[in-house]
């Protein structure tokens, strides 16, 4: 465990931001605060905007490193911060500013947890499409921040396509906004999509303005079970040219059903998962739907079919225990984390049609490295791929490191790309966490520029060899 | 002289217009731009209705209309490639007996290009369900002012890194010349209805649009036309659309055969509890397109009874649209101007069309009056400048209505950091520092163009 140290003078000009309480620089306290090892000097937990907008003004002076922090499920994504003095902590943004029901239309400060957020709009038969790993903790800010997708990207998209402005502080402690809280609006730049999936490397978040959307209907899902991929990828197509449209739709490899019948999985999901509609050895094709009754019928009958004509060895529809088997497959990352002491995540994204040859090479990639593997691959060809190697032996190190390789070449071989989101932190620099370098890396280090000329912001966490 | 013009009521003169075929044109063209100093903007139809596209300090216009190959189709996956000068409706049209479609339909979408879609951002009235263009763009190769070729964001999702495409798009040709696009096709639904819902206030008819919207209803289309424009509309397009009532509401829904039937059903519903006098359903195809002919053309048609019109595109909530009504028009009986409103009424999207004859100097300095005061009460409610024409040349001088000087300064510092020299579309978007813009007006030289 490596830790900074700062003079005792920036603890007491930190306090005069947000006052003492609310500065923490003892171990017992900092120690939540870890990212891969490192612990910050101290961590501060800001009330307002403005009080962000001093403490990074304040940092950028004093070239202070400063990680912004939600609910800390996610800083496990990327390398270390390469300095790490100030974890900027954005609990205590917890408002919803704005909710307009009838606009549909949402404006709350980055720190307020998801769960929260759903409640406010469940009373009103609204939602956020967001069910990201983690979603019973995760704030707003972080799910931004970390740059996630759920299942609902099928129909929904990611929080990209609905996010509609941001308020922001950026590294030289400039408060400053994109967007507006209208559903539809060109007034300059997006600088608010160049926020998502940064790690906080380009600014702190402080508030958010989204669309929210009404609650479908009755919900159900359809897991059809296939002997090989390619039978379940099949179904996966003939949906694509079909008039359906599904909330969701994921390809379910072997070995999942064991980790969503394991302890880890109860951690995130008490109920049980419903026996029988996945298998430990075959691979399976989810979807879920919503609509009238008329819908649904046409749903499972259009559903059933297809999944016959792919091969199926058998089709459950799901309606009162969707919920538990739902909830395992939104936390299949948090799930695979907790299920092997170092387990691996690459996430690899190629067309859908080449889906087949990518969760193939992986396979190859697994096996030849006597590794233990289990993969949820979204159908428009997104793959989760989770290594699950016993122990963190410098022999599996170095299997992980040979078979993530052999991935992220196969994904270029298939003009696609593969990241490791999700590694132990003793493994990241032997590993390509953002894959080979990207022929836009120059443009991205001028935005990087513009927004943190000192590197103060999140050093080196997002690193696409800039 | 055609290039001096786009569809808003802008004018500015290029000293030379090129029309590259190639990348490796637009990178000389680029390189020519940077040796001789001189401005350099991009041009797909001039379609735009903010001047996005005009060369504002003279120099360099790129038309890009003879780089309008579509390079590639893949069904399959979903995907084409196209250079930027391809028609917005050509490549739907190429996808179609796939039974895909390119989902952004800018009413003008019979000529405007997909570059221009892509640095415009561009809406149109299907976008309330499917989304703007920013929504269905992968991955562009574009040529930056400083002449390095890039590609940024992949066919595959989630391209590493940050989203230099979410930035690119809708920079409205100030960041890049965009040279090659992929986008997204998407599946044309099994069934759709098209309901026209005739209205005699204009109240019912806001009402009804809140109402729809509170309900948790997106249809995938509703537009609204008022009384003035319809008939503007009837005496050209003979949609069959009704002479004396205040307003319709345009509406459609679509999806799997199961839910358009209840959808259209609520949707109908609602529309009656409003008072609705009438609320049709179209029989077959035919009578779908007439409906929409008249939607698309309205802008034309309204061309043929004014010199000129001036048409904005302020956002609102879309609670306050009953309200908004109410102002534009008494700012219309204020200002003596005849205000017709045709426009997105599902996404608050407001295009009043202010008549005016643009020969009269007083006239002029009228209508801008007009339109500020219109805007204006847009942000007084919460709202926008604009929801998808772009600020351009015509609205820069808007920005500190929405804008702090911060915000700003961050988005200046974004278009340096790609435009150095400021070579690319200069004087676009964001304010001057000091000092206010001004408008150029000249008539329309003939019908008005179409617009989203």
């Amino acid at each position: 465990m490596t830790s900074s140290a700062i003079s005792p003078n920036v603890t007491s000009r930190l306090s005069e931001i947000v006052g003492a309480a609310n500065v923490a620089s003892d171990f017992t306290q900092l120690a939540t605060y870890e990212i891969d090892r490192k612990l910050p000097a101290a961590a501060v937990r800001p009330g307002s905007g403005e009080e962000v907008a001093e403490i990074v003004e304040f940092a950028a002076s004093e070239k202070l490193a400063l990680v912004p922090t939600g609910a800390r499920t996610k800083l496990g994504i990327g390398y270390a911060p390469s300095r790490y003095d100030l974890a900027l902590d954005t609990t205590r943004l917890n408002k919803v500013i704005a909710y307009d029901p009838g606009d549909l239309t949402l404006s709350v400060e980055a720190g307020v947890p998801l769960a929260k957020l759903a409640q406010v709009l469940a009373e009103h038969r609204q939602f956020l499409p967001l069910p990201v790993p983690f979603v019973n903790r995760t704030t707003i800010g972080g799910l931004i921040a970390a740059g996630v997708d759920s299942p609902l990207r099928q129909f929904y998209g990611t929080a990209r396509d609905f996010l509609l402005g941001m308020e922001y502080v950026t590294g030289e402690g400039v408060a400053a906004k994109s967007g507006v809280r209208v559903v539809k609006n060109v007034t300059g730049y997006d600088i608010h999509k160049l926020m998502i999936g940064a790690l906080g490397t380009l600014g702190v978040i402080t508030r958010v303005n989204f669309k929210t959307f009404p609650m479908p209907l009755a919900t159900r899902g359809c897991i059809a079970r296939f002997a090989t991929a390619e039978n379940a990828l099949d179904m996966r197509h003939r949906i694509a040219q079909s008039a359906l449209t599904p909330l969701t739709m994921e390809i379910v490899s072997p070995g999942v059903a064991e980790l969503f019948g394991s302890d880890a999985a109860t951690r995130y999901e008490r109920a049980p998962m419903p026996a029988n509609v996945i298998s430990n050895n075959e691979w399976a094709l989810t979807t879920g739907y919503a609509g009238n009754e008329l819908v649904l019928d046409r749903y499972a009958k259009d559903l059933q079919s297809m999944a016959k004509e792919s091969g199926t060895t058998g089709v459950t529809i799901l309606a009162e225990k969707l919920p538990p088997a739902w909830a395992r497959k939104r936390e299949f990352i948090p799930i695979a984390l907790a299920s092997s002491p170092a387990t691996t995540i690459v996430k690899m994204s190629v067309l859908p049609m080449r889906m087949k040859e990518a969760l193939g090479a992986a396979q190859r990639a697994a096996e030849s490295n006597n590794l233990r593997w289990a993969a949820m691959a979204r159908g428009l060809g997104i793959i989760y791929f989770a290594i699950l190697p016993s122990d963190h032996t410098e022999e599996y190190r170095q299997q992980v490191a040979n078979a993530t390789s052999e991935m992220q070449q196969g994904c270029a071989k298939l003009a696609g790309h593969a990241t490791i989101p999700w590694a132990p932190a003793e493994w990241k620099n032997t590993l390509q966490i953002w894959g080979p370098a990207r022929p836009d890396a120059a443009q991205m280090q001028k935005i990087k520029s513009v927004f943190d000329p000192q590197n103060i912001l999140s050093p080196d966490r997002f690193a696409l060899h800039l | 002289m055609l290039y001096e013009y786009d569809g808003s009521v802008e004018v500015a003169r290029p000293n030379c217009v090129v029309f590259p075929r190639t990348t490796a044109d637009v990178l000389a063209i680029v390189k020519l731009a940077n040796q001789y100093q001189t401005p350099l903007v991009g041009r797909g139809a001039g379609t735009g209705l903010s001047g996005g596209a005009l060369a504002r300090k003279g120099g360099i216009l790129a038309v890009f209309s003879r780089m309008n190959r579509i390079l590639e189709i893949d069904i399959e996956n979903q995907r084409a490639t196209v250079q930027p000068g391809v028609v917005n409706a050509d490549l739907s049209a190429a996808v179609a007996n796939a039974g895909l479609h390119f989902a952004p339909d800018p009413s003008s979408q019979k000529a405007c290009t997909i570059g221009g879609n892509v640095s415009e951002n561009s809406g149109g009235p299907h976008t309330l369900a499917y989304g703007v263009t920013t929504n269905h763009v992968l991955s562009l190769e574009a040529v930056l002012p400083t002449g390095e070729l890039i590609r940024i964001g992949s066919s595959a999702l989630d391209s590493p890194g940050y989203d230099l495409l979410g930035l690119f798009v809708g920079s409205e040709g100030t960041l890049a010349l965009i040279t090659e696009i992929t986008v997204k096709l998407t599946r044309l639904p099994e069934a759709v209805k098209t309901l026209l819902a005739i209205f005699d206030t204009l109240d019912d008819t806001t009402e009804t649009v809140v109402d729809i919207t509170a309900r948790g209803i997106t249809p995938a289309a509703c537009e609204m036309l008022d009384g003035w424009t319809l008939r503007a509309v009837e005496a050209y397009v003979h949609a069959g659309f009704p002479l004396d009532c205040a307003a319709v509401l345009l509406l459609e829904v679509d999806g799997v055969a199961e839910a358009v039937q209840q959808h259209a059903e609520e949707v109908a519903d609602i529309c009656r509890a409003h008072h609705a006098r009438e609320v049709r359903v179209a029989r077959d195809a035919r009578e779908r397109d007439l409906l929409w002919k008249g939607r698309k053309n309205a802008f034309g048609a309204v061309g043929r009874l004014s010199p000129t019109y001036y048409v904005q595109d302020g956002v609102i909530p879309r609670t306050k649209l009953p309200a908004t009504l109410r102002r534009i028009n008494e700012i219309g009986v204020k200002y003596g101007f005849q205000i017709g409103n045709i426009f997105h009424a599902g996404d608050g999207n407001l295009h009043p069309l202010i008549l005016f004859d643009a020969r009269d100097e007083a006239q002029f300095r009228g209508v801008v009056a007009a339109a500020d005061e219109i805007i204006q009460f847009c942000i007084e409610m919460g709202g926008s400048i604009t929801g998808e024409h772009g600020v351009g040349m015509e609205k820069d001088r808007l920005m500190p209505l929405l804008f702090s000087e911060a915000d700003l300064d961050v988005m200046r510092n974004v278009r340096a950091a790609f435009n150095p020299q400021g070579l690319l579309n200069p004087d676009k978007i964001f304010p001057s520092k000091k000092g206010c813009g001004e408008i150029h007006v000249r008539p329309l030289p003939l019908a008005g163009a179409p617009s989203a």
